[in-house]
C-alpha cells in the first residue's frame, strides 16, 4: 500500500502511545531508579552504582534460574511447534468437523492461568488426580511434589496442554491459506506427501510459523503464573523459572535493588532475542 | 494412512479435555469424598460447592470483578487502537517503525518485571484495589496486540475507499465510524477477542494490584488453598465456573474463527 | 497421445439433485481426435472447469465415463493418466530453483539426473527460460511463472493431453499476447493434444481448431471458429460470440415461414419443424445486415464509428437491432430499409436453431 507521509498521524497514534506509556515508562523508570540505589526504607535511598547488577549477573541463584528457563523453553519449542504442525496438518479443511475441532481445541487458551495451574496441581496428585493415581498405577513412583523429575514432566506437560492448540491454530490458519491449484499441481506432478510437505505447506506456513514459534518462545521465557500455582517453583527451587525467581525476589523478599537490577537483564534478554527475531522475520519479507 | 488422520485430533482433543473433565468431576463432589474415594464419577453428586459459590458474596464478587475490569480494557484497547492502526496502515510519519517495534517490545515485557513498580505506582496515585487499574495495567500488553491484529485487518482494505469517501465529500471522522469501521467488523471482533481472552486469564497483575474491592476470582481462588485449607471441592467448582466464559465467547465467535482461517488472514 | 471421449457426462456437487440447477454439468457427449488445439468457451459459473478437472482426473464424475483412446479411465488418478494441467494463477515451487521445478515431475518418476538434464535444458530453451534455468522460481515475473507451470507439464515425454484453466488470467495484457503467440508456437512444434478453456472468445478463437461452447453446465456447439460464427446452434453462442453479437429478437414461426416486423423473411435454412415452441426468435448477425431500397422499415437511432467499420444503431417495429457496415456507405436519412443476408438468417426455437 502506498502510504501518505503524513505527520498528523500522530494524534492518530497519540491515546495509544500515552497509554502505553503512561504503563511502560512510569514502571520502567521507577525499576531503573531501584536498580542503582539501595534502601533501607522510609523512602531513603543511597546511591550504589552498579553493584546489584554486578551481584546478580555473579550470583548462582540468578544463574540457575536462567539456565533453567532456557532449558524450560527449549524444550517446550521442541514439542510444541511439531507437534502443533502436525495435528494441524491431521485437521479436515472442511465440513462440521471443522468448528467442532477449533472450538473443542480452543478451550485450554481460555483458562484463568491460575486455573490451569490448580487444574494440574490436582490432576497430577498421586491419590486424588487421574494422571498422578494412573501413573502410581503403572508401577512408576510418581510424586511431583518431591521429585524434581516429575516436577519438570508436569510442568511440561501442563504447558504443553496449555499452549500447543496456538500453534496448532495458527499453523491450522496457514494452511487455510493455501490454494487448492497447489495441491492439484503437486498430484499431477506425481509428489509424494513428505514432498508435498516439504516444497509447498511448510514454506507457505512460513509466516505464521515464525510468529507462532516467537508468541511460544516469549510466553514460555515470561512464564509464572501456571508453574508457580502447580509447584510453587519446587521442589526447593528446582522449577524456578526467571519469573518465578524475580516475583520472590521483589514481592516477597522485597529486596528492592537486586529484584529492579534482575528485571533490568531479564528485559534485555527478551529484547535482544526479540530484536533479533524481528530482524530475521523483516530479512525474510525482503527476500520474498 | 490417510483413512485414520481423523485419530490424530480426536486423540488430542480427549487429551485436552481430560484435566477439565476432572476438575467438573472434582466440583461435583464434596471435599471428603474426593480425599477418601478416588473414582472417575461422583459417588455422591452434589451441587453444594456451586451453591456456596453462588450465595457467597466473597465468590461471586470475584467473577463480577473480573468480568468487569476485563470488559473496561477491551473497550479501552480497541478503542484506542482504532485510529492507531489507522494511521500506522495510512500514514508514514516520524518515527513510525520505531513506535510499531516499540509497541510490540511491550507485548514481549514480562510481566513480573511491573509487578512491583505497577504496585507503586497505582498506590501512589490511589488507584489500587480498583478495577481501572487492573483495566489500565493490562493496556500494557493488549493494546500492542490491537494494533498489530487490527493493522493487518485495516491494510487489507483498499486505500481507495478512503479516496472515494472524501471525493464524495464526507469528513474524516464520519468516514471512519460510518464507512470504514463496518468494513473491518471482523478484524474487531478478532482483537476484541484476544484482549478479552488475554486479559481474563492473566492473573499476577490482577492479584498484585487489588485487595478486596476490585479482587478477581483467581485471587479468590488462591486464598482458598491458604487459609481454610484445602477445600479442593469449592476450588475445583470455582474453577470449573471461570471456564464457562471462555466456553460462551468461543462458541459465539465459532463461525467467525472458521472464516477467518478461510480467507487466510491470522 | 490420446483421443479423448466423453460419455453422458454428469456431474453435481450436491449430495441430491432436485432440479436442474443442482448440476453443474450435464449429459456431455463429446469426443476430440488425437493431437488437435481444443478450447472450451463460455461464461464463470457454465461448467468448463469442472469438465477440465473431470478429464484430467482431480474430479470424479457423478455419472458418465471418460475414454482416453478406448481406454475408461474414469477411475484413474492424474499421476496414471499422464495429463498436465496449466492452472490460472502460477503454481510455482517457491523454494526450488527453475531448473528444479522443471525437473520436479521427472524425479519423481524416477528418471536419471543425465536424462533429466538433457529433457530440462530442452524445454527451457523452448520456453525461453534457458538465462533464468538457475533463479529461484519465486524470482520470476507472473509471465515467466506461467511459463514453469508450463515447462512442467512439457517435460514429461509421455504426457497424454495438456490442460489451460484460463491461464492467461494475472498476466499483464502487453504480456497476453505474447503468451498467446507462444503456445500457438509450441501446439504446432510438439503436435500434443489441448485443451483450453476461457471465457475471453478472442482467446479461445485464435487459438483453437475447434471450439467447444458451455452454458449453464451443457454442450451447446461445437465446431470451428468460422461455424461457430457463421452458424450459431444456439442462440448463447449468437450472443457469446462476436463483437457486438448477434441480433436475436422475436418472430413468428408459421408453416415454416418466419414472420418478423410485419414482413416474411427468407430463409435459406428452412425452419422447418413440426414441434411447438414456447418462443421463437429470429437471428442474425450485424455484419449480414444491409441497406437496402425495400425491406424492413427501420428508423437511423445512432452511428458509432469502430476505425474500420461503423456500428448502426436501428429500430423496427420488431425491436432494436445494431448492424455493422462498411465506413463507405451512406447512412440514409429519414426512414430507411434493411435486409436480412437469407444464408445467414436463423430461426431458434426456445434458443435452439429450427432446421429441417
Amino acid at each position: 500500500m502506498r502510504k501518505t507521509v503524513n505527520q498528523k498521524a500522530w494524534f492518530f497514534v497519540l491515546p495509544v502511545f500515552v497509554l502505553v506509556a503512561f504503563n511502560a515508562a512510569i514502571p520502567l523508570m521507577t525499576v531503573i531508579n531501584y536498580s542503582f540505589q539501595e534502601t533501607f526504607g522510609d523512602n531513603v535511598f543511597f546511591w550504589e552504582g552498579t553493584r546489584w547488577f554486578k551481584q546478580i549477573l555473579q550470583s548462582d541463584r540468578f544463574h540457575g534460574a536462567l539456565g533453567r528457563q532456557f532449558l524450560f523453553t527449549f524444550i517446550i519449542l521442541i514439542i510444541q511447534v511439531p507437534l502443533g504442525i502436525a495435528i494441524a496438518l491431521s485437521m479436515p479443511k472442511k465440513g462440521m468437523g471443522v468448528s467442532v475441532c477449533l472450538v473443542l481445541m480452543s478451550m485450554p487458551l481460555l483458562i484463568p492461568w491460575n486455573v490451569v495451574g490448580a487444574m494440574w496441581n490436582i490432576f497430577a496428585l498421586p491419590e486424588i488426580g487421574f494422571l498422578g493415581h494412573s501413573i502410581n498405577a503403572l508401577g512408576i513412583d510418581y510424586n511431583y511434589t518431591q521429585q524434581p523429575l516429575a516436577a519438570w514432566f508436569t510442568t511440561i506437560l501442563m504447558d504443553v496442554w496449555h499452549w500447543t492448540s496456538l500453534v496448532v491454530l495458527l499453523s491450522y490458519a496457514g494452511l487455510c491459506a493455501i490454494p487448492d491449484a497447489y495441491y492439484q499441481a503437486a498430484k499431477i506432478d506425481g509428489a509424494s506427501r513428505w514432498s508435498i510437505f516439504r516444497h509447498i505447506e511448510l514454506p507457505k506456513m512460513n509466516k505464521v510459523l515464525t510468529i507462532a514459534i516467537l508468541l511460544r518462545f516469549m510466553d514460555s521465557f515470561m512464564i509464572y503464573t501456571e508453574p508457580f500455582v502447580l509447584t510453587g517453583g519446587g521442589p526447593g527451587n528446582t522449577t524456578a523459572f526467571l519469573s518465578i525467581d524475580l516475583v520472590k525476589m521483589a514481592l516477597g523478599q522485597f529486596d528492592l535493588g537486586p529484584a529492579a537490577a534482575m528485571s533490568l537483564i531479564y528485559f534485555f534478554i527478551v529484547l535482544l532475542i526479540c530484536w533479533v527475531f524481528y530482524n530475521l522475520m523483516m530479512r525474510h519479507e525482503e527476500q520474498s | 494412512m490417510s483413512k485414520y488422520k481423523w485419530l490424530v485430533p480426536t486423540i488430542y482433543i480427549i487429551f485436552l479435555m481430560l484435566p477439565i473433565y476432572w476438575l467438573l468431576n472434582m466440583s461435583f463432589k464434596t471435599t471428603t469424598e474426593i480425599i477418601n474415594t478416588y473414582s472417575l464419577w461422583p459417588q455422591q453428586f452434589t451441587l453444594d460447592n456451586y451453591k456456596k459459590i453462588f450465595t457467597d458474596s466473597t465468590w461471586y464478587n470475584g467473577y463480577l470483578n473480573s468480568i468487569y475490569y476485563v470488559v473496561m480494557n477491551t473497550l479501552i484497547s480497541v478503542s484506542a487502537a482504532l485510529p492507531a492502526a489507522y494511521a500506522f496502515s495510512r500514514y508514514k510519519f516520524l518515527g513510525d517503525k520505531h513506535l510499531f517495534f516499540w509497541l510490540l517490545t511491550n507485548r514481549m515485557a514480562p510481566p513480573a518485571i511491573f509487578a512491583l513498580p505497577f504496585f507503586q505506582f497505582y498506590s501512589s496515585i490511589n488507584l489500587f484495589d480498583t478495577h481501572i487499574a487492573v483495566a489500565l495495567s493490562h493496556c500494557l500488553f493488549n493494546i500492542p496486540l490491537a494494533v498489530w491484529i487490527l493493522e493487518g485487518f485495516i491494510s487489507a482494505v483498499p486505500k481507495e475507499l478512503d479516496e472515494t469517501a472524501y471525493v464524495d465529500g464526507y469528513s474524516f471522522w464520519r468516514f471512519f465510524l460510518k464507512i470504514f469501521i463496518p468494513t473491518i467488523t471482523a478484524g474487531i471482533g478478532i482483537a476484541m477477542f484476544f484482549c478479552f481472552m488475554f486479559s481474563w486469564v492473566e492473573l499476577l497483575l490482577a492479584k498484585t494490584l487489588t485487595a478486596v474491592a476490585a479482587k478477581p476470582i483467581a485471587a479468590t481462588m488462591t486464598r482458598t488453598v491458604s487459609t481454610s485449607g484445602y477445600e479442593l471441592g469449592l476450588l475445583a467448582a470455582a474453577g470449573s465456573l471461570t471456564i464457562v466464559p471462555g466456553a460462551f465467547v468461543i462458541y459465539f465467535v465459532r463461525n467467525y474463527i472458521a472464516k477467518g482461517f478461510a480467507l487466510g488472514r491470522v | 497421445m490420446s483421443k479423448i471421449s466423453l460419455n453422458n457426462l454428469s456431474h453435481s456437487y450436491l449430495d441430491q439433485q432436485n432440479n436442474d440447477q443442482d448440476w453443474a454439468l450435464r449429459d456431455i457427449d463429446l469426443e476430440w481426435s488425437n493431437g488437435g488445439a481444443y478450447a472450451l468457451l463460455g461464461p464463470s459459473g457454465c461448467g468448463k472447469t469442472t469438465l477440465l478437472n473431470i478429464i484430467s482426473g482431480l474430479l470424479r464424475p457423478t455419472k458418465g465415463e471418460v475414454f482416453f483412446d478406448e481406454k475408461k479411465i474414469t477411475h484413474l488418478s492424474p499421476v496414471e493418466r499422464n495429463i498436465a494441467q496449466i492452472f490460472q494463477f502460477p503454481v510455482i515451487y517457491d523454494t526450488m530453483t527453475v531448473f528444479d521445478n522443471l525437473a520436479f515431475p521427472l524425479r519423481n518418476r524416477g528418471f536419471s539426473e543425465d536424462k533429466i538434464k538433457a529433457r530440462v535444458k530442452e524445454i527451457a530453451e523452448m520456453l525461453d527460460l534457458s538465462q533464468t534455468l538457475y533463479n529461484r522460481a519465486s524470482g520470476l515475473t507472473a509471465d515467466g511463472k506461467q511459463k514453469i507451470s508450463l515447462g512442467r507439464g512439457l517435460v514429461r515425454s509421455d504426457v497424454n493431453v495438456i490442460m489451460f484453466d484460463e491461464p492467461l488470467t494475472v498476466i499483464d495484457p502487453h504480456l497476453k499476447w505474447i503468451l498467446k503467440s507462444k503456445l500457438k508456437e509450441l501446439h504446432q512444434e510438439i503436435n500434443r493434444t489441448m485443451i483450453y478453456v476461457t471465457h475471453d472468445q478472442t482467446e479461445a478463437l485464435t487459438f483453437a481448431d475447434q471450439v467447444v461452447v458451455m452454458h449453464e453446465g451443457q454442450l451447446v456447439q461445437k465446431g470451428t471458429p468460422v461455424e461457430l460464427f457463421e452458424k450459431p446452434k444456439h442462440t448463447f453462442v449468437g450472443h457469446f460470440i462476436g463483437s457486438p453479437g448477434m441480433n436475436i429478437l422475436s418472430c413468428e414461426l408459421i408453416n415454416g415461414k418466419a414472420n418478423f416486423s410485419g414482413a416474411a423473411i427468407e430463409i435459406e435454412n428452412k425452419p422447418i419443424s413440426h414441434k411447438t415452441y414456447s418462443k421463437t426468435q429470429i437471428g442474425i448477425r450485424p455484419e449480414f445486415v444491409s441497406f437496402s431500397n425495400t425491406g424492413i422499415a427501420v428508423k437511423v437511432l445512432k452511428v458509432n464509428d469502430a476505425g474500420r467499420h461503423k456500428i448502426i444503431d436501428i429500430e423496427c417495429d420488431g425491436g432494436k437491432l445494431k448492424m455493422i457496415s462498411s465506413v463507405a456507405t451512406t447512412i440514409p436519412s429519414g426512414t430507411a430499409y434493411v435486409k436480412f443476408n437469407s444464408k445467414y438468417t436463423y430461426v431458434y426455437g426456445d434458443d435452439r436453431i429450427v432446421e429441417k
